[in-house]
């Protein structure tokens, strides 16, 4: 058989396309960074009971806003808790909220958008009329009315990402959808009577998902911003729980004498929001169809 | 059952409304196939030789849809069959190949599965028992080491070995009938050979009824035995392969033989129908082809054009069927096509 030829020549691209995401993640060097600089926050994150040298609520109002030094690494706050103690911890609040804010918007926006993409007529249209109201009003101030309203606590705040953002989901998903659905292998599932739930599930959205999920990275630094925004403006979590954008908000009333108070938090959310993008950036190299 | 047509469509119509007016993609085609037959539907691009094959499945590109006429197979009509009767018989009755192998296999799935999917779908088979299906039909389908293959994506074969996956995933659930859409298209030569013989064996091995739609004449002379010559949305001739290639009774189907390249007898140019095909929103009156045939005469140019039965098995639209004959004498189309 002549198929042969052709084959030895396939043999070669085989063995070296077969694993291309496995044996190319580590050349990619954002996404390595990416990797290291989330893996350190979160592992320190996860770590904070065991390396936190204080109760991170603890007072000591004899040794209030100190220095950084052997005994308090960063210095106490204003009511003497130990700064270093209150960052992991803090970190632990900031990345859980972070991370789950964006759960929730992802897989509503992501049926929703296959849906409208998919079906098309009047799903479509109720679904993107009803996207296209949300995102008439700015961002931050919806989620913040609707905190208002319902009040403060991680739960409220879920509710109100997940509200607002699932509407960027939807539009990417739908958008690749209506490419997708055009493509001959969605004709060649349905000439196959295949039924519709299963060609969106099992063929179209393993093929517009990467966007998805590439954009679900830099989702994440936004929602971790919004918290701490929501938290400055004392909308978010309630003290005495330690969190990034509390911290900031109570420390900038002793700016003139204590920068460090607002600024280490500060960093932490600027180094964190740049591992996350990071990693967005790599897989978005890594994951593009060949 | 066996005596009777596989497959029957009778006076389909399909028109896609568009905003410059209706184009009537198809208008009043009628074939019939017999079981284990391999029928070939010939013509240009944009006669509606496509549209034909995906009204039959029932997948019309939107806005397109059937305004008329009965597809029915093993003497059910799938024109007025409720979805979830589509569905089964789709893949499962009758399955589908396409041109172009790349597009038409999901890029993110891994070809094994891809074929394991619907024998999962419409036989119930297991996950084990499917897979082992797959491999035995990539076998079948002269793929080497398929269990290797079995594991690769789309983009890490060759053309001919997808489009060989194409055709295990058709035969996936012991179809009937077998649609192709130019299958040997997107091909190189040497491997479009190797295809047709193998769906050849095939439809000899697993007696399946075989629709070959191509503008490519030599495909249809190596491999089917009766077809149907399309233009402008109606079929022009009917009749078996060997009749129609050697006394053709339709001019377009006349001029069809005349422009396959002879390779023996070199020529400065190649043969053409002048022309160009009619704008199917407004199409000609009377017969479709008059603007462009050699033969017309005034009584072209007005009135209906029904295929007309010339002899057992034969038909045309042409009210001169004479006239190509007798042109066909003076100057033979190449022998063997």
């Amino acid at each position: 058989m002549s198929v042969a030829a052709a084959d030895a020549f396939v043999e070669a691209e085989l063995t070296e396309r077969r694993h291309g995401f496995r044996s190319r993640w580590y050349r990619t060097p954002a996404f390595v960074a990416g990797i290291v600089i989330v893996g350190t926050v979160l592992g320190l994150a996860i770590l904070a009971p065991v390396i936190a040298p204080y109760d991170p609520t603890k007072q000591d109002l004899q040794n209030i806003l100190q220095n950084p030094s052997g005994k308090h690494w960063l210095g106490t706050d204003q009511l003497g808790r130990d700064v270093w103690s209150r960052m992991l911890y803090a970190a632990r609040i900031d990345l859980r909220v972070g991370f789950l804010a964006v759960l929730l918007p992802f897989l509503i926006g992501t049926t929703l958008g296959a849906i409208a993409g998919y079906y098309g007529r009047f799903g479509d249209t109720i679904i993107s009329r009803l996207a296209e109201i949300v995102v008439a009003f700015p961002f931050y101030v919806l989620v913040i009315a609707m905190v208002f309203v319902l009040g403060p606590g991680t739960r409220n705040i879920y509710l109100a990402v997940t509200a607002v953002g699932w509407v960027s989901y939807m539009r990417i998903i739908r958008g690749e959808v209506l490419v997708q659905k055009r493509q001959e292998y969605t004709l060649a599932a349905q000439a196959a009577g295949l039924s519709n739930a299963r060609i969106i599930i099992r063929h179209l959205i393993p093929n517009v998902i990467t966007q998805a999920i590439v954009f679900a990275m830099s989702d994440i630094v936004l929602d971790i911003l919004l918290i701490v925004t929501l938290g400055y403006l004392g909308l978010g979590i309630q003290p005495p729980t330690p969190d990034w954008g509390t911290m900031i908000a109570d420390g900038q009333t002793f700016l003139t004498v204590k920068w460090q108070l607002s600024t280490i938090p500060g960093m932490a959310v600027v180094i964190t929001g740049l591992g996350l993008s990071l990693i967005g950036d790599g897989l978005a190299d890594l994951l593009r169809p060949e | 059952m066996s005596d009777g047509p596989i497959l029957e469509v009778r006076d389909l119509r399909v028109e896609l409304p568009l905003s410059r007016g209706t184009v009537h993609a198809v208008d009043g085609a009628s074939i019939s196939v017999a079981p284990g037959q391999a029928f070939g539907l010939v013509g240009e691009s944009g006669c509606g030789k496509s549209m034909t094959l995906r009204a039959i499945m029932g997948l019309l590109p939107r806005p397109g849809h059937i305004v008329g006429g009965e597809v029915l197979f093993e003497g059910e009509d799938l024109v007025t069959a409720s979805p979830g009767r589509l569905r089964q018989i789709r893949g499962g009755s009758i399955a589908m190949i396409f041109q172009e192998p790349m597009t038409a296999l999901n890029p993110v799935m891994r070809v094994g599965d891809q074929i394991a999917e619907a024998p999962q779908v419409h036989l119930g088979l297991s996950r084990t028992s499917a897979r082992e299906r797959a491999l035995d039909l990539m076998r079948r389908v002269g793929i080497p080491d398929p269990v290797r293959r079995a594991r690769a994506y789309p983009h890490e074969l060759s053309g001919g070995l997808r489009q060989r996956i194409m055709i295990a995933i058709a035969l996936s659930c012991d179809p009937k009938l077998i649609l192709c859409d130019e299958p040997t298209t997107a091909l190189d030569v040497t491997i479009q050979d190797q295809i047709l013989k193998l769906l050849l064996n095939l439809r000899r091995e697993f007696g399946v009824s075989v629709v070959f739609v191509t503008h490519d004449l030599a495909v249809v002379a190596e491999t089917c035995e009766q077809l149907a010559v399309m233009y402008a949305g109606q079929i022009v001739e009917t009749g078996s392969v060997d009749e129609v290639f050697r006394a053709p009774r339709h001019p377009y189907t006349l001029g069809l033989l005349r422009s396959v390249p002879d390779f023996d007898s070199v020529q400065d140019s190649l043969a053409s129908i002048q022309g160009a095909p009619p704008d199917l929103v407004m199409p000609p009156p009377g017969c479709r082809f008059h603007p462009r045939c050699p033969f017309a005469q005034e009584d072209c140019i007005s009135g209906e054009f029904p295929l007309r039965p010339l002899s057992a098995g034969r038909a045309t639209a042409c009210i001169h069927p004479d006239a190509p004959a007798a042109d066909v004498e003076r100057m033979p189309v190449v022998a063997d096509v």
